[in-house]
């Protein structure tokens, strides 16, 4: 499985992209978050808070209890803020 | 048609390329985005836009499909920039065509409200007191939400 991160999650797990192999009963965002915080202290910092964390599965936005597989594509990210202030 | 790209765009000139010798279209809305000099009460130096290559274009597009689904649109073109931007840079183009107005003008508000919500961009903002990264704005997701169709 690819994880990408990006913005302040990047910056405090360390890195922008890893490939991980979580466990087969890991089948949904929800349980993945809860998984990656066990992975270090960088990604249990930048998980404490899943109010302000954004998940899309394969470039498209989704919700916590989306399924996820291994030859998914999952992207971590704070709400986006693109266009002018 | 949608880019993503670190260099600046020439407004007039992308408006008069979309529209050049298509004679159906009566209208054509245009919005610009720039970057200014304080936010929060913080003077800003620059900024950095980040964005996820590949979901970018993505849902670039498609928030284009949904505007075309909603207003008779003769044409249409979203610019967005990404990389360090200045006080005073463009950071983003809008422009919607129509025969009439009025749908050049909802579908250009539309597009705007809805690319800052969906489109994967982040800004880390160089103030007085550090760089920061920008959070959401609550009044973002407002204006978009008046473009959720009632069921």
């Amino acid at each position: 499985m690819k994880l990408l991160y990006f913005a302040w999650l990047r910056t405090r797990i360390g890195k922008g992209e890893e490939t991980l192999t979580p466990p087969i009963e890991i089948r949904t965002v929800s349980a993945l978050l809860d998984w990656l915080k066990a992975q270090s202290p960088g990604h249990a910092e930048a998980l404490k808070n899943l109010d302000v964390i954004r998940v899309a599965v394969n470039q498209e936005h989704v919700p916590f209890d989306a399924p996820v597989g291994p030859n998914d594509e999952i992207a971590l990210f704070p709400p986006v803020t693109g266009g002018s202030r | 048609m949608i880019r993503v790209q670190r260099e600046d765009f020439d407004p007039g000139l992308e408006l008069v390329r979309l529209t050049e010798g298509r004679h159906e279209i009566g209208g054509v809305v245009s919005f610009v985005g720039l970057v200014r000099d304080m936010a929060g009460g913080s003077k800003i130096g620059a900024m950095t836009l980040e964005h996820y290559p590949g979901m970018t274009e993505k849902q670039l597009a498609a928030i284009e499909a949904e505007a075309n689904k909603r207003w008779p649109l003769s044409a249409s073109l979203i610019v967005h920039r990404y990389g360090k931007l200045e006080p005073g840079d463009r950071i983003v183009l809008v422009i919607t065509a129509s025969p009439h107005r009025d749908a050049a003008f909802d579908a250009c508000r539309f597009l705007i409200d809805w690319l800052k919500t969906k489109a994967p961009f982040w800004k880390l903002e160089d103030t007085d007191h550090g760089a920061k990264w920008v959070d959401a704005d609550a009044k973002d997701d407002a204006a978009a939400a008046r473009w959720v169709k009632k069921p």
